[in-house]
């Protein structure tokens, strides 16, 4: 991320913001409301354009990938307010996640040729173990709509998982979830990094969960960056205290 | 399975059993069932709407009377020509309108519609459309000596097409690409972020609409022997859109459900009431919409629900 600006009319939504993200890690990215983390988020997958600076994804940069070929390069990402396919199953969602691992075309389908049928179990094994995995087996062929925002959330998370993403961008997966299921996925969020060895950047206003499971954290403010480092280091920021006034409130 | 198998057999026998001019009709029931299938890929599992289909109808009826008017060839030919010609004429129309949405996109499919019968009547395009007067073709006979009369034959002939054109549209509709499609009509944003092309399947999907509407308009053209501009106005695409809707919006039988209903209830309610037939069609879609919501595949669907839990229930207990 080098120097990313964003300007939607008159208004500065993200200045200059620069930092790194190391494979492997898990990056916060923390800041009052407003401070432009999901506008970042919707650069990285390219729902925005950026006015200026460049996104560099294993040394290339994204700024020419068009938005469906975000997903192909290993950036899967889950929403803010959850953008699931709410007349499909969950197992039938999961299957989508994986639709850029896959390249079967209309007249294939049509014809239902051997490599669509041979395409189609490999997507099936791969949702159904992604299902387990969440603990989404019991409501796997469910409609999406019917289900708890806490499991529809655990949804997204599969979704984005099939995909077979190197970069994982989890826009505040922890709002609406209760005190125990925060803690959860704390604790999942660490297992998916280590057992599928990807890195993450998190948005969250969830302080205590962003301070336990990172290991960095970007503060922004106003479209700017005020504060990079370890966790302790960037709560003990004076900017970042003066930001959340007195944000041990969160 | 059973169920498609029996249905099967049914349309098999339905010609022996009823008269010709029955077996007429049933053609162009079928006949309706693909265009209807076509539009509901469109509108019922991509959320496009359109109120021009008629016009991809009328495009695919000229091509194959055209076809063998001008130049010749064999009906069955003709099938294919239009087939194309609407994929090509779909997919393009589909690429402009993959700016506008939701009723923009209806006006836009209806000034489409709107315009296309007075096209036809252009006088420098005359000497391939026949202007008002339309084309007059001749309806085929039954081939290789199948003791069998024309209309007959031209039932079994679009039974086969329509066969064929189902088991595609089930193939696309439950495979990769169908699944893309309902994705885009539910989020589009995270079907683009899940690595879905949005443009390249949106048009892509108009165009088998069109291809789908086209072959229905080139089979039709050929069952009634006759293509003029009038028979194609608005009323074709309304008609179409009544069909998809009152069968049930993404679902595959709703386009046979669909096209019975719009082939036979205006007949019914002629002969209900010769004074005011449109009324009386009127009420019969008033019903409709108001006893099945969600169109009478839903209300298929919902029934033997139904019954299977009552089965279940009574399996249950001793």
């Amino acid at each position: 991320m080098e120097g990313v600006g964003v300007r939607f009319g008159g208004i500065v939504a993200l200045d200059g913001v620069s930092f790194d993200v190391e494979a492997g890690r898990i990056v916060g990215l923390i800041g009052p409301n407003g401070a432009g983390k999901t506008t970042l988020f919707n650069c990285l997958s390219r729902l925005y354009e950026c006015g200026s600076g460049d996104i560099l994804f294993n040394g290339a940069s994204l700024l020419q990938v068009p938005k469906h070929g975000i997903a192909a390069l290993g950036i899967g990402r889950t929403f803010q307010n959850l953008a699931l396919f709410r007349t499909m199953t969950v197992m039938e969602n999961v299957m989508i996640g994986h639709h850029c691992r896959t390249s079967s075309g209309f007249l294939f389908n049509a014809l239902r040729l051997p490599v669509v049928v041979g395409e189609e179990h490999a997507t099936q094994e791969k949702a159904r173990s992604l299902v387990r995995f969440l603990g989404l087996e019991a409501v796997a062929d469910l409609r999406v709509a019917d289900l708890p925002f806490g499991t529809a959330k655990r949804v997204e998370l599969a979704r984005a998982l099939a995909s077979d993403p190197k970069l994982l961008l989890l826009d505040e997966p922890a709002s609406g979830l209760n005190h125990e299921e925060v803690g959860e996925l704390g604790v999942l969020i660490q297992d998916i990094r280590d057992r599928l060895g990807l890195t993450v950047l998190l948005v969250e206003h969830h302080m205590s969960l962003v301070m336990s499971i990172s290991d960095r954290v970007v503060a922004l403010n106003f479209g700017r960056k005020i504060a990079e480092g370890t966790p302790a280091e960037v709560q003990a920021h004076p900017e970042v205290i003066q930001a959340y006034l007195g944000g041990a409130a969160h | 399975m059973i169920v498609v198998a029996l249905v099967l057999l049914a349309a098999c026998m339905l010609p022996f059993v009823v008269s010709n001019y029955r077996t007429f009709q049933f053609t162009l029931a079928l006949v309706y069932a693909i265009a209807l299938l076509g539009l509901n890929m469109l509108t019922g599992y991509n959320g496009q709407i359109s109120l021009g289909h008629g016009a991809f109808y009328a495009i695919g009826a000229y091509t194959a009377a055209i076809l063998m008017d001008q130049y010749g060839v064999p009906y069955w030919a003709t099938i294919p020509a239009a087939a194309v010609v609407c994929l090509i004429a779909g997919f393009l129309f589909g690429l402009p309108a993959l700016r506008l949405e939701g009723l923009y996109l209806a006006l836009a499919t209806f000034a489409l519609a709107v315009s296309l019968p007075a096209l036809l009547k252009y006088h420098h395009l005359e000497q391939w459309t026949g202007g008002v007067q339309g084309i007059v073709l001749l309806k085929p006979d039954a081939p290789f000596g199948l003791p069998l009369n024309p209309d007959q034959w031209l039932y079994f002939f679009t039974l086969a097409i329509t066969v064929l054109m189902f088991v595609l549209a089930w193939n696309i509709l439950r495979g990769r690409m169908g699944h893309a499609m309902v994705a885009i009509r539910d989020q589009h944003i995270a079907a683009e972020a899940m690595g879905i092309h949005t443009a390249m399947v949106k048009s892509m999907t108009f165009g088998i609409s069109a291809m789908y509407t086209g072959i229905a308009g080139a089979l039709g053209a050929i069952a009634i022997q006759f293509v003029a501009p009038d028979s194609f106005n608005i009323f074709v695409s309304i008609m179409l859109l009544v069909g998809v809707v009152i069968g049930g919006l993404a679902s595959i039988s709703g386009a046979i459900y669909g096209a019975l209903f719009i082939q036979f209830v205006p007949n019914i309610a002629d002969a209900i009431s010769k004074a005011a037939p449109w009324a009386i069609f009127g009420i019969f879609l008033l019903g409709f919409v108001y006893v099945m919501p969600m169109g009478i595949a839903g209300a298929v669907r919902m029934a033997v629900a139904r019954l299977t839990r009552k089965a279940q229930n009574q399996a249950a207990k001793p």
